[in-house]
């Protein structure tokens, strides 16, 4: 998957722990995806399940108790398309180094979940916008004025103008998460990391950001990564889907095959678990039993398996589920597709039938 | 006792069930203070004449996006807030109707035995310092319904109810997740045997998968305790699947009511048809283009003229920026606050 042409990232058994004062932390345990080059890849999972710590990963601003100690994150550059690519390890890179600053924010941008809290409120929009760009663009301040106005004009704020010139509170929570968009876009970026960018927004204005970000794409053909855990929204806006489930991808697929042919126990249980408009008034919904557990204490084997329903026990709180490729790009995680495994279980025909 | 029979339901036929709570005209405008003297200079109409009935046993759907006044109107059904004007009129079980807007704070605290709240956020409606047997069994002591051994039993009770094992009772809420403190949170709700409860966003701080489970438990409780619930939410998905009547809001008004199936399926106000059809729907098959609306919902300090959705409709003429629409029944129980809810043809998503 590596040696593809249209790979953007691969992100390959990336392990992250946090050192804290109460022990270790791993937040992620063995992180595999790759991001297609003009795709739209939605990672989804619910909270605690490490989606904002891989995007701080491949933008390598781990806070400071945190540290990538395993795998690596693979990025090929705008320039490499044709000629041989001379791709960049990530997690190689020194944080605060030259080589990561010019990747970050030029390259790859990131647009954060809160748009009350990641812009600035002592500075304007307008030197918030023109720090970005004067720092990747060898412009004049004039030049970069005109740069930034357009970012404005381009996410369809009305009067760019005069929102240059506006602070942070003087907009509505829409408006910010269009600045926000507008600062990340500016550089131009080939990868777009988008944090839960619409959580925090009312129904209608989500509909507005989420319009906004396709057309975008479709213009600028830049890959995103879109993390949420709103199963709609990646319904909406991805082309593959990525699912994790305590610091581990458990199904990565394409869109389609997630919602319509999802493999993996927990994808299957997370879909059904939604309200859905078309059912009938107040059925029961189907939960998940328990809850995600803490992930200091991860359980043995598959992850996945006290909550599971369709566990094998003896098999799955003993064998860690590796990645088994079905057909048409399908990935899981998990022991019922691993024949060797379930050939040895007793329980395996039992199962084969009722699936 | 004072009791009224309610309309028709959707069907036409004359529905038997009764009136629990009946909201006519609700007004809470917030002052503005300026300067030294700090001088009223203006008001937010947070909620701004508000008419809404629940039936006994129903759900009712407050919807509307942020700073639309739901969880305002919410609050002055539980006089945790003091209403500007209007009436707020409970059906009570032996006394008849009661006036909330207008009974003493001693009155209204033995009142409160019948109607109770849960709060949106777990994290900050618990008391950190207080065991779950205290927070549970704070209501019991209050008023003096149970102590002791009882008071134990009785939370124990409480407890197992909402799925919780009675053995946590010494623990503190920092001990537990999202979707356990709102099981605490309904836990304390229940202590008093009440009839109607105000459930504010119940699971918007929630995951997915614990969403489902509280969902089922709200909907359990009400048919193990008969309950009534004013159902506060901005997630259209879940009050279509919670609730047996929306209303919707937008500037403090209520913009459209009705039963959920049909205002789902035959929405009368093009505000209720945006929202409509903004939420995402979780089948890649279904990719549709949506309705966009321009702009953002107005400040409540300063609403525009006429409807307040003006601005943003796409069909709105020139009445629209004069006159306000009132609030008009259009089919059975189905009511609008739209110049054109006849005329137009609006879609739905079902």
């Amino acid at each position: 998957m590596a040696d593809n042409q249209n790979t953007i990232l691969q992100v390959e058994n990336l392990h992250t722990h946090f050192f804290t004062e109460s022990g270790v932390i791993r937040a992620l345990r063995g992180v595999d995806f790759s991001v297609e080059r003009g795709k739209v890849l939605g990672i989804v999972g619910e909270s605690g399940c490490g989606k904002s710590v891989t995007a701080q990963c491949i933008m390598n601003m781990l806070p400071g108790n945190g540290r990538a100690v395993e795998g690596k994150i693979s990025y090929y550059p705008r320039e490499s398309i044709g000629s041989q690519t001379e791709k960049v390890d990530i997690t190689g890179l020194p944080p605060r180094g030259k080589a990561m600053r010019a990747i970050r924010g030029n390259e790859i941008a990131m647009i954060f979940q809160e748009p009350m809290t990641s812009l600035d409120p002592v500075y304007t929009v307008g030197s918030q916008l023109m720090e970005a760009i004067t720092l990747h663009q060898n412009v004049t301040k004039q030049q970069g004025k005109e740069i930034a106005v357009d970012a404005l004009a381009k996410v369809n704020l009305p009067e760019p103008a005069r929102i240059f010139d506006a602070y942070p509170h003087q907009l509505s929570g829409g408006q910010r998460q269009r600045v926000m968009i507008a600062i990340a876009l500016s550089c131009n970026p080939t990868l777009l990391i988008a944090d839960e960018p619409t959580t925090a927004l009312d129904v209608t204005t989500q509909a507005q950001i989420l319009d906004l970000m396709r057309a975008l794409q479709e213009e600028t053909h830049m890959s995103i990564i879109f993390i949420t855990h709103d199963l709609g929204v990646v319904a909406e806006m991805c082309d593959d889907v990525a699912v994790m489930y305590l610091g581990k991808v458990v199904e990565q697929t394409t869109v389609d095959a997630a919602f319509h042919s999802p493999q993996h126990p927990y994808t299957r249980a997370l879909l059904r678990s939604i309200p859905r408009l078309t059912d009938e008034n107040q059925t029961r919904l189907d939960v998940i039993k328990g809850r995600v557990p803490d992930p200091s204490v991860v359980p043995p084997g598959c992850a996945f398996h006290p909550r599971c329903p369709e566990v094998i026990p003896g098999l799955c709180d003993v064998h860690t589920p590796e990645v088994i490729k079905l057909g048409g790009g399908q990935e899981v995680r998990c022991l019922l597709y691993d024949d060797k495994l379930m050939a040895q279980s007793p329980t395996r025909t039992a199962l084969a039938e009722s699936r | 006792m004072a009791q009224k029979e309610n309309k028709t339901n959707p069907n036409g036929s004359v529905d038997s069930r009764t009136t629990l709570l009946e909201v006519t005209d609700l007004k809470m405008h917030f002052p503005i203070r300026k300067g030294f003297l700090r001088r009223v200079v203006g008001h937010v109409k947070a909620v701004d004449g508000v008419s809404f009935s629940i039936q006994k046993g129903d759900t009712f759907g407050l919807v509307g996006e942020s700073g639309c006044g739901k969880t305002t109107t919410g609050r002055c059904v539980m006089r945790l807030l003091d209403p500007t004007d209007g009436q707020i009129v409970y059906y009570d079980r032996e006394e008849g109707p009661i006036h909330i807007e207008s009974l003493e704070p001693t009155e209204m605290r033995v009142f409160r035995r019948d109607m109770q709240i849960m709060f949106q956020d777990p994290y900050a409606s618990l008391n950190p310092r207080l065991t779950l047997r205290q927070i549970v069994g704070e209501p019991l002591i209050i008023n003096k319904v149970a102590s002791g051994k009882e008071l134990d039993d009785r939370v124990a009770e409480l407890l197992r109810s909402v799925g919780l094992s009675p053995e946590y009772m010494n623990r503190y809420p920092h001990a537990f997740s999202g979707g356990q403190r709102q099981r605490i949170g309904l836990a304390r709700a229940l202590a008093l045997n009440p009839e109607f409860i105000v459930a504010d966003e119940p699971v918007s701080a929630l995951d997915v998968s614990v969403q489902a489970q509280v969902l089922n438990l709200i909907k359990d409780l009400q048919e193990e305790f008969g309950l009534t619930y004013l159902f506060i939410a901005h997630n259209m998905s879940v009050i279509k699947h919670s609730c047996d009547h929306v209303a919707v809001m937008y500037v403090g008004r209520i913009v459209e009511v009705a039963e959920t199936k049909e205002l789902f399926r035959n929405p009368l106000h093009p505000y209720t048809e945006a929202l409509l059809s903004a939420i995402p729907n979780p089948d890649p098959r279904q990719r549709k283009s949506r309705i966009i609306l321009e702009g953002d919902v107005p400040n409540p300090a300063r609403p525009p003229s006429g409807c307040y959705f003006h601005p943003r409709c796409a069909y709105a003429k020139e009445i629209c920026s004069q006159e306000s629409p009132p609030l008009q029944e259009y089919a059975p129980g189905h009511s609008a606050a739209c110049h054109f809810a006849k005329e137009l043809s609006l879609t739905g998503v079902l």
